[in-house]
């Protein structure tokens, strides 16, 4: 059933538009799940220097190309809110689909990583450190999936030159992603 | 403001013109399918009154066990060990999460928050649907859980690791998962509504109404809503962990893996301390509207108790280690948790302060949903004071598990879950059917609920002074706790409790034949200010059909010297 937008959504008493207060609001119930799991790790970590022995074995290299990854598609997705601003749909959905490459890159990048991790017989049982390292970069890696897609659908509706106020949207939601991964980096890649 | 100021230029425009005239939807997306806040709200209402007989159905099986240990309780059967564990952890789960949660939150805030805030619906219409059904579906899996091999989960609504982390000592395989599951997709179903519930408050009150103009129990519900979505993130983590500790066998909350078991309950009561206050702040947002309605005098001190129910949510996240005085956590950061919890009780004593000071010099009107205001400050107030017994750790060691704990957050938690939620029901009942609730019925179960409760809880208060354990299955087993008069007392519970139940039909026959055969209710039956008063009861589909109003003035104008009428409407131009 198609629906007509409601009157409410169209107001706005902050002057914020009720996307973004909304991405906003999103963005800050979701500091808390990663700060409940990144503040658990935190106090182990402290109470258990010797799990450093098991920190030795994330690969660096790898979670340093990830980052670059990551902070390069978070260029294209301002890219893409400077385009939307203009009122440039085309354009904007081109920047949104670079950085959906960018999504899946790191995908990419960390599927090798697992992958070699596992057959080094390094999983989710083996220690609890490595259960936090599953655990944290899961839960992030499932918001780089959700974001790619979000930002597909958004992408394909922004080349129709439709509702591109959502360009910023899912902007301020990847610019989160990215940065949770800046949290994540050092702790598990770094601090050895 | 001036974007919104011109969609009342032409009135009939927007919202109306595009619904108003349409054929009447179908049942499926009238009643199952809609996006329309009244009806998500109903939606939500209607469930958690019927989780609210499930919750009552294993309080009932469980209480007969302890008061005539091994006898077949009617309507189950024997109660064995696992069912007596299955029952409480029902119990308290459902009670909380599935009744006072979705009745107070999400029933009642989406069905006033547009109404009362003056505009047509929520601003996420479907993420609204959305959310209900994602509720629904943690319901049917909850529910699905009693049924799965092994039983439903009894590691106790906490469920603290390691007993609910292992399938050998839960011995519920998959009812400890389900459960996890079914609650884990309740939070995800309140993020996206408290989301939207903040949204529409920040964006899309009627023009005119500023900050202080909004009506308390819509701020208690936002407070209350940014308040669950800043502590259940851990949790949600929490659970993740738990899950793979239950299922991949990982040691997050296991000390032989390298984990830890009260990291577990840091993380549960870091949202269990201030989920009491997300259920709580509605429940005295409900209590302030009527209070003033039904005393025909303003609010006593609307910025106290908005600042003081802003100072009760900060604080509520700096008490939740009082929880875990005995669970082997720093000595030194009992004392510091002893001194938060005490310090909250100063705003909410204020609010209740607030509350009896409008009474004060008002003419007051004792009609149903009043006698349920004033019966939850009162009871409340018992629940508060025992409170302070347990947030000062010396105390609480020796009290700790005891029913003395049991009886103390009963009296806060039946207040709010059911005294507010029947007050909040009996209030707004004509503006959602229409109609009146018959006040003598309504009388007669707001007594045969409020005497026998006190009657369950006083004796359990008693029973835990004197170290009565929580959690005990059969007491005939512990000759300590069955000294003279103890089992008198438990009797006598169970018999109240059973009393407080058989009470609870006659607000069901009340409410359902009201709702078709009660006398009509005009649009303001209470003479109340507020703006869900001033349309049409029922609301239509986008609530306003004279368009949506402007407001000039706050929510509590009762009694104004310069008017005849001791009303002053909020949308009302002179």
């Amino acid at each position: 059933m198609s629906m007509q937008r409601p009157i409410a959504t169209t107001r706005s008493a902050t002057g914020i538009s009720t996307g973004k207060l909304a991405v906003w609001w999103l963005i800050a119930s979701e500091i808390v799940i990663f700060g409940g799991v990144l503040g658990s790790y935190i106090m182990h970590r402290i109470g258990h220097p010797e799990w450093a022995s098991h920190a030795e074995h994330t690969n660096t290299w790898l979670g340093a190309l990830n980052t670059i990854v990551l902070l390069t598609s978070s260029l294209f997705a301002v890219l893409a809110h400077n385009a939307a601003e203009m009122g440039d749909g085309k354009k904007a959905a081109k920047f949104l689909w670079y950085t959906v490459g960018g999504a899946l890159m790191f995908l990419v990048v960390k599927s090798f990583e697992w992958t070699h991790e596992i057959q080094t017989g390094l999983t989710i049982t083996s220690h609890t450190f490595w259960s936090f390292y599953y655990v944290a970069a899961g839960i992030h890696g499932l918001h780089v999936i959700v974001g790619a897609l979000i930002m597909g659908i958004i992408a394909m509706d922004a080349a129709k030159g439709k509702d591109l106020q959502r360009v910023e949207a899912v902007g301020l939601y990847w610019h989160f992603v990215d940065i949770v991964w800046i949290f994540l980096f050092p702790l598990l890649y770094i601090g050895k | 403001m001036s974007s919104t100021t011109a969609e009342h230029g032409h009135e009939g425009h927007g919202h109306d013109a595009g619904h108003g005239h349409h054929a009447e939807p179908n049942f499926f997306h009238k009643y199952l399918w809609s996006t329309d806040h009244k009806m998500i709200g109903m939606q939500y209402m209607f469930t958690g009154l019927l989780m609210a007989i499930i919750g009552g159905f294993a309080v009932y099986v469980f209480r007969m066990q302890l008061a005539f240990p091994g006898m077949s309780v009617p309507g189950w059967g024997r109660v064995t060990a696992t069912d007596y564990n299955a029952l409480v952890t029902t119990h308290g789960s459902v009670m909380i999460f599935w009744v006072a949660m979705p009745v107070l939150i999400a029933a009642l805030g989406n069905y006033l928050i547009p109404l009362m805030i003056g505009c047509d619906d929520m601003v996420f219409p479907r993420l609204n649907r959305l959310s209900y059904q994602i509720f629904l579906i943690s319901v049917l899996v909850l529910i699905a859980s009693f049924y799965a091999q092994g039983g439903g989960f009894g590691g106790a609504w906490t469920a603290y690791p390691p007993l609910s982390a292992k399938a050998e000592y839960n011995l519920t395989t998959h009812g400890a998962t389900l459960w996890l599951l079914a609650v884990a997709l309740e939070f995800a179903a309140f993020l996206l509504g408290g989301i939207n519930f903040v949204t529409t408050v920040m964006n899309s009150r009627a023009p005119g109404m500023k900050m202080f103009d909004v009506p308390i129990v819509v701020w208690m519900i936002i407070i209350a809503s940014i308040l669950f979505m800043a502590s259940v993130g851990p949790l949600i983590a929490g659970a993740v962990m738990l899950m793979f500790d239950q299922t991949l066998g990982t040691g997050f909350f296991d000390p032989n893996k390298g984990g830890d078991p009260v990291l577990w309950q840091h993380l549960f009561w870091f949202f269990g301390h201030p989920e009491v206050y997300v259920v709580l702040l509605p429940a005295m947002g409900i209590t302030a509207e009527e209070i003033t309605t039904f005393s025909r005098k303003k609010l006593f001190a609307y910025k106290t108790v908005l600042y003081t129910a802003v100072g009760t949510g900060a604080l509520s996240f700096f008490v939740w280690a009082h929880h875990q005085f005995i669970a082997g956590i720093d000595p030194r950061m009992a004392n510091i948790f002893s001194v938060t919890t005490l310090l909250i009780s100063i705003p909410v004593a204020e609010m209740c302060f607030v509350y009896i000071a409008t009474l004060f010099g008002g003419s007051i009107r004792l009609q149903t949903p009043m006698l349920w205001a004033l019966a939850f400050i009162a009871e409340f107030l018992i629940g508060g004071v025992t409170g302070i017994f347990l947030g000062a750790s010396g105390a609480d060691i020796y009290f700790h598990d005891t029913y003395f704990v049991l009886a103390h957050f009963h009296y806060t938690f039946f207040p709010i879950a059911f005294i507010a939620t029947f007050s909040a029901l009996t209030y707004w009942f004509p503006k959602m059917f229409g109609r009146y609730m018959n006040e003598t019925w309504g009388k007669v179960h707001f007594w045969g609920t409020i005497i026998p409760f006190n009657f369950i809880f006083i004796p359990l208060f008693l029973l835990g002074a004197r170290g009565d354990h929580r959690r005990i299955y059969d007491y005939t087993h512990f000759p300590d706790l069955m000294k003279p008069g103890m089992q008198d007392l438990r009797v006598l519970a169970t018999l109240s409790l059973v009393t407080l139940l058989a009470f609870q039909l006659v607000f069901v026959v009340n409410f359902f034949f009201s709702m078709f055969k009660g006398a009509k209710a005009e649009n303001n039956p209470w003479k109340a200010n507020t703006l869900e008063w001033q349309a049409p009861s029922p609301p239509p589909h986008g609530n306003f059909p004279d368009g949506l109003p402007n407001v000039y003035r706050g929510p509590y104008e009762f009694s104004h010297p310069d008017r005849q009428e001791d009303y002053w409407p909020q949308n009302a131009q002179s």
